[in-house]
């Protein structure tokens, strides 16, 4: 560009630069809703997964006898316990959600390009149903009503 | 190794295959979505009956479940939970083994899972079917009545 004088058709205004992304360009779901809402849709079903083991099994003590069902049902009537199914409704609550919103993906042709908006619909809902759940659960759990 | 076993290029993936072969992964996702359906309102309505509908904690005890078990509609319902979630779950821990497990890992991981799925499917059932109401004593006025009858 030493040799050389600028074109005289050298336009006015400037090219803007193209806008920097901080996320590598083409990601659909790299950092966004989509990969978010798959990692939240791993944790709470194994987390789930693992409660359903336990569940089946205290469950099954019915058949042994009303003593031993009791004496384990017992054990989950505590605060820390009362918490732990506000942490298991919650759980349930989002896979359910979000699980609902994959089939929507999967299942409609504006599925997939409405996965954001819908993402935001699950916690909107999930909100919701916490809010309907929880103060009425800790009352339970710590008003003994 | 003849080149008469490698494919031609450009052929499709698993072009090898018969068609109308017994897919399991897409009876797999299907499963997953089909279930995941019905587990909402399965699941939503257990939570509900048992949490939300007595009022309080206390109800929740062996005469309440042992009530709910007599009942013919609360058997399928809770078999159908069994059922429908214990294998939603272990075809999600399948998944995630796949995932991020590898080699003996994966293969034990795998085969622990396997049995511990039908181990609590056949338990679970068996429960579910075998489960006598007047197997103890209760304070359930109804279930007293019930027993009594037989």
């Amino acid at each position: 560009m030493t040799s050389q004088a600028a074109p005289p058709e050298s336009p006015a205004a400037p090219i803007p630069e193209p806008k920097r992304r901080k996320l590598p360009a083409g990601t659909l779901y790299r950092g966004r809703e989509g990969m978010w809402s798959w990692v939240l849709h791993r944790i709470t079903g194994t987390a789930i997964f693992f409660f359903l083991l336990v569940h089946i099994l205290d469950t099954a003590l019915i058949r042994i006898s009303p003593e031993a069902y009791d004496a384990v049902i017992g054990t989950y009537k505590t605060p820390i316990m009362g918490l732990g199914e506000v942490a298991l409704v919650a759980a349930v609550g989002l896979h359910a959600l979000n699980g609902l919103r994959i089939i929507f993906i999967d299942l409609f042709s504006w599925g997939p390009r409405a996965q954001k908006a819908m993402f935001w619909i699950v916690v909107v809902l999930w909100i919701l149903l916490l809010v309907g759940f929880v103060p009425r659960h800790l009352m339970v759990v710590f008003g003994g009503h | 190794m003849s080149t008469q076993n490698i494919a031609a290029p450009r052929s499709p993936y698993l072009s090898h295959r018969k068609r109308n072969r017994f897919n399991i992964e897409k009876w797999g996702w299907i499963y997953m979505r089909v279930s995941g359906f019905l587990l909402v309102f399965l699941i939503f309505g257990h939570l509900f009956y048992n949490l939300i509908f007595p009022g309080k904690v206390s109800i929740l005890d062996w005469a309440f479940v042992a009530g709910k078990f007599s009942d013919p509609l609360w058997m399928w319902w809770d078999g159908a939970m069994l059922w429908l979630a214990l294998i939603h779950g272990a075809n999600g821990m399948r998944t995630l083994v796949n995932d991020y497990a590898h080699g003996r890992f994966r293969s034990v991981l795998l085969w622990a899972l396997g049995i511990t799925t039908v181990v609590l499917l056949v338990l679970g059932t068996l429960v579910l079917t075998t489960f006598d109401p007047c197997l103890g004593p209760t304070d359930n006025a109804e279930l007293i009545a019930i027993c009594a009858a037989q």
